[in-house]
């Protein structure tokens, strides 16, 4: 890669070739103003407000998109260049409605941000706003045409980063509408309820089902005993909302700060984690050893699921029965845990905090998920949410002691908490997998290999002479590759080179999930899934097998793994699912 | 074998919607019926350019003229004309009464005129290949692919000088070259005939009347910069051209003329035809080359350009239709024939689709430099119906109008951009003082608007609120802030629109106000249109030394607007009257009057 000198505003700088004039402004200490830009994405050029100036020609280009070139200089800041923005942004304040008070984004709004930037003090133009009613088919997204901005990032998420596809531009100029195809209701469209939509929207046209009120109405019942698990993300997630650095891990403040809230219980979906190594990868061996469809692919990603029931149905018969480390919880509180407790299952409120939008559908989807004989997961809140019930609910967050969960569904081992990261859920199975099919503990237990952000990373764990051939993918318009590889195999009646797939629908894992903090981009993918790979090496127990409390489970409870127990409270089943419900 | 006469009638798509093919029909029938078939040879050509006075029918040897021909005149033609030798002499074009056998070349219309993209139209059976060629048709491709390399090819056009006719003017030597001096990949060659400018039809007579002149010159490029896979986009909305294309596709394959290893130089080119579906914004390069990829049409940020990175991401050359039209002829006649024709900063000629208020309406190709006062007197006959000349509108919807005063401007790139306007792709639209300038700018508005694609936030959003106020002003609502709103949202548009469509869509309107203030006054402060135009700004009064007092229009007046007693000079009550007319309609007495 040749280096390129240009100027920025005078300041020279020296960038790789390729670089674009905003990121070489960047460099310069520059920051050029940009509003449909997003770091994981193309750059669009729809808003227009990047635009600088060639110097010594009448040019305007967008920075965001344009190359630089040997001895390019830009002037990014003139009394021109602001009017203009500003006359461009008060034209896209002029058909968005002014309610920011009553918005979900208030305070947290790209939009606003700008608009504090530019000092826009009046409405100079005539305000026209969309009258189209809420989309809020889905359990999980809620869709409000009012607020779109057209910047176009929701299609390019769902269309080039997911490839899932339930959002396009439909119509032209003035009533261009981001919507699924032939207007259908985004339930009835092929969204998976990933929520990469919302995280990426800059304002409050796209975001999460609030169900904030309904945790708040639980613990206020008397007949209600909350017990609220934490997904992995959740301790290196939240953190950023308190303004704390990417990444720090706040796992014993967020099991004080639940208590505060008024749960009677603070379990750790860490455990569920282990839990699932040891169901699907007990799956995964008699799959090996006893015959089944092979490779296995990994179930714990619900909108990953919803995507294989769409897309996929012909290989169903991959996906691992084990349910996702959320809902094994769920069974166990409703079961195992109300009976320690004392407690009818009847009166037990499970909450899950998780990163994810498509889990709030998950713990609806299906009989499956009633195992325990009540909903088994009551009402799955994203970090988004939970970070506003901490806010609204009297907690200085950064100033709470540290506390413990509660055992034993609190314990868990380093292999739980990678869960969060892409490849975690591959290393952890390989952790135990190992153990289980060679009787020996695997020496390296960190697997580089499938760490990282590859969108596709393939590998092979020598378990002591056989091969393991894995493959990790995240980012779900990257399984294609792969999906057809193992049809290709299918249709010659052999087997494509794998024995096991780990998918996750968000690029970098969970710790990137549609409802985690906004603004992630691979920078803060990789801050935060360190957190969890530290919170593993921080660990006394580093392996799913060692988890003293999984064990005291399975003898106290489940007897063993794939017991008829098991497979009723832990496993599940797919169907084949229409990509549009005409 | 030789004929006695060779009758040659105009089958451009205006032409064809006047009868054209019954008359040439009726012309074959007339022949063989009067026994002079074998002697007779009747051709269906491209555009003769003089749509005003179409349908056309030319016969040679005499070179007689005849215009606005119907189809039951195809009896007498071939009685009088072919059999008799007597030029039927009311059918003739008569510029002055007194003139008779008018032949083209006296017809003050094409005097002026310089045929180099249309050398062939009106001349051509475009469906026979081998008029192309008897034409020095595909001279052009045996040169550039046995007698010149790529870099010779670029220098020729290097020294033409010749510039995209699309309305951008970039050089197309350097265009070419930037593809030609891309790494080696799979490029492209695209020709851009998504013509969309309302009036402009420059384009569509040119495929219509000589399609081989793309079809070569796209191979000419293929040769030149190494692609072997040609695209023309055409619209959808150009049936004709799309079948005389088809047609002249399949004849040059058949002569080993396309396709795989032309004339035996082991060079493989060959196009495809794609339609577009509706979409103006489809001519913009970037989101015509997205629509070719399959993907909505809208545009993408230049810098990457096309010719180093357009259709699939890879080196794509696209021109314009008039561009590659352009081609072949520099080629055989050279460079330095070519650039001796034009200005210092435009080369060559240049086709314009005059229309409008003129007499003369058609198709002009005029060598740049030639003065619109020319264009518009010499050539288009001035003002129709006496009217008085109000201004010129060039570049459709992305250009500006040009006045009286600049009327001797020398037509070229440069020029046009200092008045306010641009070349465009060749409208060239005039207005008479019947005209309400600020309706015209209200047209070419709601027209980009329509056809905005929505992608970017200045050209969406903008573009609605300059027409929204546009619609105002001519309803009575219009303020004198209006003017600084127009004026700050127009240059948001044109420096932050992401293509050429949002950035020129302001033209109209900025270019209106600057010299037609008195006229936005009007509508703004006196709430009237001068020109009677915009309805909601015409007053309807009765003319009391007119008026009987019938009562007929105070019955007939929907809103019962109008009083008066029988026999007593009736009154229009202004805040009541709808503007429907109907008054004046009814009225037999012409007392109604408009202001």
């Amino acid at each position: 890669m040749s280096i390129v000198h240009v100027k920025i505003n005078g300041i020279p700088v020296e960038v790789e070739e390729g670089t674009t004039v905003l990121n070489a402004a960047k460099k310069a200490g520059v920051k050029i103003p940009t509003l449909c830009y997003h770091d994981d994405l193309k750059p669009f050029g729809s808003c227009g407000l990047c635009i600088v100036k060639q110097e010594g020609s009448a040019k305007i280009i967008r920075a965001c998109a344009a190359p630089v070139s040997e001895n390019l200089s830009v002037i990014t800041h003139d009394a021109e260049l602001f009017e203009v923005r500003k006359t461009i942004l008060e034209l896209i304040l002029s058909n968005h409605p002014s309610s920011c008070l009553t918005c979900i984004r208030n305070g947290e709004c790209e939009l606003q941000d700008l608009a504090v930037e530019f000092g826009i003090r009046e409405q100079p133009f005539e305000s026209r706003i969309s009258d189209r009613p809420k989309d809020t088919s889905s359990a999980s997204i809620v869709l409000d045409p009012e607020k779109c901005i057209k910047c176009g990032r929701c299609v390019q998420v769902c269309q080039d980063m997911q490839g899932v596809f339930a959002l396009e531009f439909i119509g032209r100029g003035d009533g261009t509408v981001m919507a699924p195809a032939a207007m259908l209701q985004l339930e009835d469209s092929p969204c998976v309820r990933c929520g990469q939509c919302a995280a990426h929207c800059p304002v409050g046209a796209i975001y999460e089902k609030d169900e904030t009120d309904s945790f708040r109405s639980a613990v206020k019942d008397p007949n209600k005993q909350v017990v609220v698990q934490i997904a992995p993300s959740i301790r290196v997630g939240l953190s950023e909302s308190f303004g704390l650095p990417a990444g720090t891990v706040t796992t014993k403040k967020i099991y004080s700060a639940i208590r505060r809230l008024g749960a009677v219980a603070v379990h750790d979906t860490n455990f569920g984690a282990d839990l699932t190594i040891m169901e699907e990868g007990s799956e995964l061996v008699a799959r090996l050893t006893k015959g089944g469809a092979l490779p296995q692919m990994t179930s714990c990603c619900p909108a990953w699921v919803d995507y294989v029931e769409k897309y996929y149905p012909d290989l169903l018969d991959h996906v691992s029965s084990a349910k996702s480390p959320m809902q094994m919880v769920g069974a166990i509180e409703k079961t195992y845990t109300a009976q320690k407790m004392g407690v009818d299952p009847a009166k037990l409120y499970t909450v899950a905090i998780m990163p994810c939008t498509a889990k709030k559908y998950e713990a609806i989807r299906d009989e499956h998920m009633h195992s325990s004989g009540y909903q088994d997961v009551d009402l799955v809140l994203t970090t988004r949410e939970f970070a506003r019930l901490i806010k609204s609910s009297g907690i200085d967050f950064l100033h709470l002691e540290e506390e413990e969960a509660d055992s034993p569904i609190g314990e868990y081992s380093g292999a739980g908490t990678i869960f969060g990261a892409t490849g975690g859920v591959m290393e952890a199975a390989v952790r135990t997998a190992y153990h289980v099919v060679t009787g020996k503990e695997l020496e390296h237990i960190e697997v580089e290999s499938v760490r990282g952000l590859s969108e596709v990373k393939k590998g092979a764990v020598d378990f002591d002479g056989t091969p393991i051939r894995v493959a990790v993918i995240h980012g779900l318009t990257h399984v294609k590759e792969v999906m057809d590889e193992i049809r290709a195999a299918k249709a010659e009646g052999k087997q494509a080179p794998y024995e096991f797939i780990e998918v996750m629908a968000c690029r970098g894992g969970c710790i990137a999930g549609g409802g985690q903090p906004y603004g992630a981009n691979d920078e803060l993918r990789v801050e935060r899934s360190a957190g969890l790979y530290a919170d593993d090496k921080n660990s006394k127990v580093r392996c799913s097998h060692h988890n003293e409390s999984i064990h005291k489970l399975y003898e106290e409870f489940l007897e063993k793994p794939l017991s008829e127990k098991a497979h009723h409270l832990l496993h599940t089943s797919y169907q084949d699912l229409p990509v549009y419900k005409a | 074998m030789a004929f006695r006469n060779y009758i040659l009638v105009c089958g451009g798509t205006a032409c064809e919607s006047s009868r054209a093919d019954q008359i040439y029909q009726n012309l074959i029938e007339e022949c063989k019926a009067q026994g002079v078939a074998d002697e007779v040879q009747i051709v269906k050509t491209g555009c003769f350019g003089f749509c005003e006075q179409g349908p056309i029918v030319k016969i040679l040897p005499e070179d007689s003229f005849y215009v606005k021909v119907k189809p039951e005149d195809a009896k007498e033609l071939v009685s009088e004309h072919v059999i008799k030798g007597r030029e039927v002499a009311r059918l003739l074009y008569d510029k002055e009464s007194s003139r008779k056998h008018a032949k083209v070349e006296d017809i003050k219309f094409y005097q002026k005129q310089f045929r180099i993209v249309l050398r062939n139209c009106g001349f051509i059976d475009p469906e026979n290949i081998d008029e192309y060629i008897a034409r020095e048709g595909y001279q052009a491709l045996e040169k550039a692919l046995f007698e010149m390399t790529g870099e010779d090819i670029i220098e020729e056009l290097k020294t033409a000088g010749l510039r995209g006719r699309g309305g951008a003017g970039f050089p197309t030597w350097m265009k070419w070259n930037f593809s030609r001096q891309a790494a080696n990949d799979t490029k492209y060659v695209v020709c851009n005939a998504d013509e969309g400018d309302p009036g402009a039809y420059m384009d569509r007579s040119t495929l219509e009347g000589d399609p081989h002149s793309v079809l070569e010159a796209m191979t000419i490029c293929g040769k030149t910069i190494g692609a072997n896979k040609g695209f023309i986009y055409i619209r959808a909305e150009y049936p004709l051209a799309i079948h005389r294309l088809e047609i002249a596709m399949k004849q040059a394959r058949e002569y080993g003329l396309l396709g795989s290893n032309i004339l035996g130089s082991g060079f493989d080119f060959d196009i495809e035809i794609r339609l577009g579906a509706g979409a103006f914004v489809c001519g913009e390069e970037t989101a015509l080359l997205h629509s070719i990829e399959g993907h909505r049409g809208m545009p993408t940020p230049r810098p990457p350009f096309p010719a180093v990175k357009g259709l699939w991401g890879k080196p794509t050359v696209i021109n314009n239709v008039e561009t590659w039209a352009n081609i072949p002829v520099i080629i055989t006649k050279g460079g330095n024939w070519f650039n001796k024709i034009g200005t210092a900063d435009s080369k060559g000629t240049k086709v314009f689709a005059l229309t409008g208020k003129i007499r003369n309406s058609g198709l002009v190709e005029v060598p740049m430099g030639t003065t619109l006062r020319e264009i518009i007197y010499d050539i288009g006959g001035g003002i129709a119906n006496n009217k008085k000349f109000k201004a010129v509108q060039t570049g459709g919807p992305s250009g500006g109008v040009i006045t009286e005063d600049d009327l001797d401007t020398p037509i070229d790139f440069g020029s046009l951009v200092r008045i306010g306007s641009m070349m465009g792709s060749g409208g060239m639209i005039v207005m008479d003082e019947d005209d309400c300038i600020v309706d015209v700018a209200k047209f070419y508005l709601n027209f980009t608007v329509d056809e905005s694609c929505g992608k970017c936030a200045p050209c969406r959003i903008g573009g609605k609120s300059l027409c929204n106020i546009l619609e105002k002003i001519t309803i009575g609502n219009g303020t004198m802030k209006d003017f600084e709103t127009l004026e700050t949202i127009g240059e948001a548009m044109k420096k932050g629109s992401l293509c050429a469509l949002g950035q020129t869509a302001p033209n109209p309107v900025l270019s209106t106000i600057k010299h037609f203030k008195d006229e936005y006054l009007a509508h703004i402060v006196d709430k009237s249109c001068p020109s009677g135009t915009c309805k909601k700004l015409v007053k309807y009064t009765i003319n009391a030394e007119k008026c009987i007092g019938c009562t007929a229009c105070a019955r007939k007046c929907p809103v019962a607007a109008i009083t008066g007693e029988r026999k007593q000079v009736h009154i229009i009550d202004q805040s009541v009257c709808i503007k429907c007319g109907v008054c004046m309609e009814t009225c037999k007495f012409g007392a109604v009057e408009i202001h």
